[in-house]
């Protein structure tokens, strides 16, 4: 079976039945989706499949087959953070950084959707979403503030050493 | 993980009907919600899946006031219906699971370990809706009611209703998107002029309401009487101290809705 990864086209021989989270973190090795309660209901898993948030954990790996899957791998890099990358590190939106790559690939859709910084919409949008570090009012910033258009100058507000763990740890 | 199921893919609504056969063995996995999560924990091991996906079982048509739902169509896909059908799509999770889990699998969903789940089952009884489904005995089409004591071992394809002439939904608020809604109550006027009433949350599978129908004039009467309609338990979600006391006041609220909208 082939699976198109952030862009890049990789052979997977996991069951068809897998979950695709378990597909992009063992046999992949893409780690930013995160097995948290793997029954859809902390949003830590969730991945982009054809542009839509989904829940890796509730995907069976067959379904995604010839779908264009995103990770937040592919929405930035350490070198070149994506704009909701930049605004989580300027709001300090992320702490312990384990629901982040799920807040941000969601976030991430709902800006492509036209969503705006209307605070009640980012949070219908992201209500799936659980930060057990309640981190909930920074995230919303970061959100919005990316929907307005902001941009950051990270020097200001960033540490200025290792920004490679931004956007969520392994 | 023990043996990897063998996976059926059918490519059309008569193969997956044929690969189904009699259900025997057979796990329908529809949007995953429900299903995968089972897997994952071992709770449920399947020998057959069949997956639904390529089937060409979703999407909503319509042929007068005649509408007719596939069984893979998204719950996210029902949110601007008319109510109650709308309003109770848009009451089930957050709009990601919503976008994922399927009519026929919220028809279809047995038991959770803490709560009764098929929030749209309460809607879809309102609506007086019909089931096309597969299993032993061939495709059957039945009313939701007849179908609901025994979909664990039926292939839903699609379900039908006609349009009211005006709908409601009254739930008790969730704490969190992911919590099942421990009590909800859905009308509907008929464009005969009938009032049909059901609830979920008063049993493990959504529950038509005939004694509060009977009295739909008198809201505080219709709303005691639904009591007789239902056969209460507690579970993770709410006691059936508290079913008992709530009941009531979402059927007068439903109907109030619905005088409204009338």
């Amino acid at each position: 079976m082939n699976l198109t990864v952030n862009g890049v086209e990789r052979e997977v021989e996991s069951a068809p039945l897998t979950p695709l989270l378990f597909v992009l973190r063992d046999e992949l090795e893409i780690e930013s989706p995160k097995a948290g309660c793997q029954q859809g209901g902390c949003g830590a898993c969730t991945v982009l499949v054809d542009g839509e948030p989904r829940r890796s954990c509730l995907t069976p790996v067959v379904t995604v087959e010839g779908s264009q899957i995103t990770t937040v791998e592919g929405l930035g890099s350490a070198e070149s953070l994506a704009p909701l990358q930049e605004a989580f590190t300027h709001h300090y939106a992320a702490q312990c950084g384990f629901c982040t790559t799920g807040m941000i690939v969601a976030a991430h859709a709902y800006i492509e959707h036209g969503g705006g910084e209307d605070r009640e919409q980012i949070q219908h949008a992201l209500g799936g979403h659980v930060c057990r570090c309640t981190g909930y009012v920074k995230i919303v910033d970061a959100i919005a503030a990316v929907a307005r258009g902001d941009s950051f100058d990270l020097t200001l507000t960033a540490p200025s050493h290792d920004m490679t763990n931004v956007g969520g740890a392994k | 993980m023990t043996a990897a199921p063998e996976v059926l893919l059918p490519a059309s609504a008569d193969e997956a009907v044929s690969l189904f056969g009699d259900g025997t063995s057979v796990t329908v996995v529809g949007g995953g919600t429900i299903v995968m999560p089972e897997i994952t924990y071992g709770r449920l091991t399947p020998t057959k899946a069949l997956l639904l996906h390529r089937a060409g079982l979703d999407g909503v048509s319509r042929s007068g006031s005649t509408v007719t739902v596939g069984a893979t169509t998204t719950v996210a896909a029902l949110v601007g219906e008319a109510a109650p059908l709308g309003p109770c799509a848009a009451n089930v999770a957050d709009l990601e699971i919503r976008a994922q889990g399927t009519v026929g699998g919220n028809l279809c969903a047995g038991e959770g370990p803490e709560a009764p789940r098929g929030d749209l089952q309460g809607a879809l009884l309102a609506l007086g809706a019909t089931v096309r489904s597969a299993g032993a005995g061939g495709i059957t089409t039945e009313p939701l009611e007849e179908f609901l004591p025994k979909r664990s071992s039926r292939l839903v394809l699609d379900v039908s209703f006609e349009e009211p002439a005006a709908g409601a939904f009254a739930a008790l608020d969730r704490p969190h998107a992911h919590t099942y809604t421990a009590l909800a109550v859905s009308a509907v006027r008929t464009k005969e002029g009938a009032v049909r009433l059901a609830a979920t949350g008063v049993g493990w599978w959504g529950t038509r309401l005939p004694s509060a129908e009977a009295l739909a004039g008198d809201h505080e009467a219709a709303g005691k009487a639904a009591l007789n309609d239902v056969n209460l338990h507690d579970d993770a979600l709410a006691s059936a101290w508290y079913r008992e006391r709530t009941l009531p006041v979402l059927v007068r609220r439903a109907l109030a809705q619905l005088e409204e909208a009338s």
